[in-house]
């Protein structure tokens, strides 16, 4: 393997694991919701910033970070409670411009309780660049890869193993049956926004580093991970893995052997390829709603 | 039916002596160019309320149909000379083609799926015209000459009102006539149902893809205007964010309302510029304001607010409602 491939591939994977996290959030909340979470970018946005502030105060990172996730979290949950649950029954159309709305929100409150500048969150162990098969990889990359991997296996514990994350699943697969064996189907709404909120915030934290953050780095990020997802199969959680990682190896690919100028609309074509041939996504249920 | 085709033609003379009238207030060319700016944006709502409120189809791309056809005229009259009325009709014919030929695929989608085509397109336009820059000018954007139409140009903000004016009270006359005409109703058929309006033989598929073509080229038509009007176009116009502003209009006013298309522009075009005293609060009231009437007032401002009239009418006591709609010359509907 020629030492150029080696290093997009090792770029590409660590992207990839970012807009895994926030793929995994949007299929979180359209499984509980049938809502697609346009703010879902902005959860990425505050954990991010909310970490860079946190440290800034002189925090160590290690109660920053939790605390950052916190913050995220409850602004989730505050989203759900009061611009989600009140228009539940909606149209499509409403809750698409409710969460676009939330957005904007968020992002105004950010750019008013931070400010617009770009910064840069301390690597959580240095900088100094591993060599792996020829290609220099940042520690934050594995930092970024393990992290992600130790989330993937909580979450497959949490909806396999625990009461709460079955009843979550079966919530998803039926909200009416699930509500006649007696699943609070309002409480599991409310997780899964807290729940995709840590995620999002978590990818924030984690690729700050790498990319620095800012009060509009969710707008991207957020719609990327949307690509992800429609590509993995939305609502599926193995397709959101899958979408985000061959999105981000693709999108590292086609910047460094075709051209970088397109790297943003790779994500978009590959969107639109899948749901002009396979709708249901490359994991996606074949029985999905493709009329 | 003839009262409903004389209550038709007095929404008609109410927006037209609105607009007659409104330079009584126009104090100077601040609120021309507000004004303007509303006339460019209902154009564009109108036919996207076509789209979203009468066939039932989301698009969350109509910035980049508004982007291409304000790019069309910027580069054909810039670089090859060619004379604006003719460039804003070849603008609208491409991207009347380029809606016809991705309208095929994208229409067969559904619900979220056709709303993340839309966007999927809309994205893509704008990435091709920030990077193409040679052409374009890249995200700097380019400069637009002024409009002229038949040797006649428009130099001021007064005669761009007027033209503006003209032709929204065309574009609100035309889609009024579609909405009543066969395609109309087959349109609204496939809204409640598209079965049971394939059932009763209308092509759906036909008419879904005439109509995004259609409102695609309304929003290029537009944005050729906007173009030469500002003088100046950048990506942004292309953009997300300008989609989803065209889209929030449109659910503002009212769904299925083509006077609704029209508030919804005004309201959305006016709140930014009473904001802008905000200074840094004008998104998180904008982001506020979005959320709240969408929750509040899911159907939109117009149909609620008749609704509102509806209820008071019948709390009011008869002799009284007959003798007010007398007064403003409308009938019960048949």
């Amino acid at each position: 393997m020629s030492a150029e491939l080696a290093q997009y591939l090792t770029t590409g994977v660590t992207v990839g694991a970012v807009y895994a996290l926030v793929a995994l959030g949007f299929s979180l909340i359209y499984n509980a919701s049938h809502v697609i979470n346009f703010a879902q970018g902005e959860f990425v946005m505050i954990g991010g910033m909310s970490a860079v502030s946190l440290v800034a105060t002189g925090m160590p990172l290690i109660l920053a970070v939790p605390l950052a996730i916190g913050i995220t979290v409850l602004v989730g949950m505050l989203l759900e409670k009061f611009a989600v649950e009140p228009a539940r029954g909606a149209s499509v159309v409403t809750l698409i411009i409710i969460t676009i709305g939330a957005s904007i929100f968020l992002r105004g409150l950010a750019a008013i309780v931070w400010d617009k500048k770009l910064h840069a969150l301390p690597a959580f162990s240095g900088n100094e660049p591993i060599s792996f098969v020829g290609a220099s990889v940042q520690p934050q990359s594995l930092w970024v890869l393990g992290a992600t991997m130790l989330i993937v296996l909580a979450l497959a514990w949490f909806f396999g193993r625990t009461r709460v994350g079955k009843g979550m699943l079966a919530t998803s697969h039926n909200r009416l049956a699930a509500q006649l064996v007696g699943i609070n189907v309002r409480r599991v709404l409310l997780l899964s926004f807290a729940v995709s909120a840590g995620l999002g915030g978590a990818a924030g934290i984690l690729v700050a580093p790498i990319t620095t953050t800012s009060v509009d780095v969710g707008v991207m990020l957020g719609l990327k991970g949307f690509a992800a997802a429609v590509l993995g199969g939305l609502g599926s959680g193995p397709g959101a893995l899958v979408g985000g990682f061959v999105l981000g190896i693709v999108e590292s690919l086609c910047a460094g052997y075709i051209s970088s100028a397109y790297k943003d609309a790779i994500a978009f074509v590959l969107m639109l390829g899948v749901l002009f041939f396979l709708p249901s996504g490359l994991m996606g249920k074949r029985a999905a709603d493709r009329v | 039916m003839s009262h409903y085709r004389s209550s038709r033609h007095h929404g008609l003379i109410a927006l037209a002596a609105i607009i007659a009238l409104l330079p009584l207030v126009l104090s100077n060319k601040y609120f021309y160019d507000v004004a303007i700016l509303i006339g460019f944006n209902a154009i564009v709502c109108i036919g996207l309320n076509l789209l979203i409120g009468y066939a039932g189809q989301i698009s969350l791309g109509h910035a980049g149909f508004f982007g291409l056809g304000a790019y069309a005229s910027a580069i054909l009259t810039g670089n090859y000379g060619w004379p604006p009325v003719i460039a804003a009709l070849a603008g609208m014919a491409g991207v009347g083609s380029l809606a016809f030929l991705a309208g095929r695929p994208i229409l067969k989608l559904k619900g979220h799926y056709l709303a993340m085509a839309t966007l999927g397109l809309g994205i893509i336009i704008s990435l091709v015209i920030v990077n193409q820059d040679r052409l374009t000018g890249g995200p700097d954007g380019i400069t637009v000459g002024p409009f002229s139409v038949l040797g006649f140009a428009l130099e001021n903000e007064r005669a761009w009102y007027w033209f503006i004016g003209g032709l929204l009270l065309l574009t609100v006359w035309l889609s009024q006539n579609l909405i009543d005409s066969p395609m109309g109703r087959a349109l609204r058929a496939l809204h409640s149902s598209e079965v049971g309006a394939q059932a009763a033989g209308i092509n759906a598929a036909a008419h879904k893809l005439q109509i995004f073509v259609l409102s695609a080229t309304f929003a290029a038509g537009a944005g050729s205007l906007a173009a030469h009007y500002s003088g100046f176009i950048t990506p942004a116009k292309a953009g997300f964010i300008h989609s989803v502003e065209l889209v929030t209009m449109v659910v503002l006013g009212g769904m299925a309302s083509i006077y609704g298309a029209v508030v919804g522009a005004a309201v959305l075009t006016l709140l930014p510029q009473i904001l802008t005293v905000l200074k840094d609060y004008e998104m998180v009231v904008l982001g506020a304001v979005m959320m709240a009437t969408m929750i509040f007032l899911p159907r939109g401002l117009v149909p609620s607010l008749a609704a509102l009239c509806e209820r008071w009418r019948d709390l009011l006591p008869p002799s009284l409602v007959l003798r007010l709609e007398a007064l403003i010359g409308r009938g019960r509907k048949p």
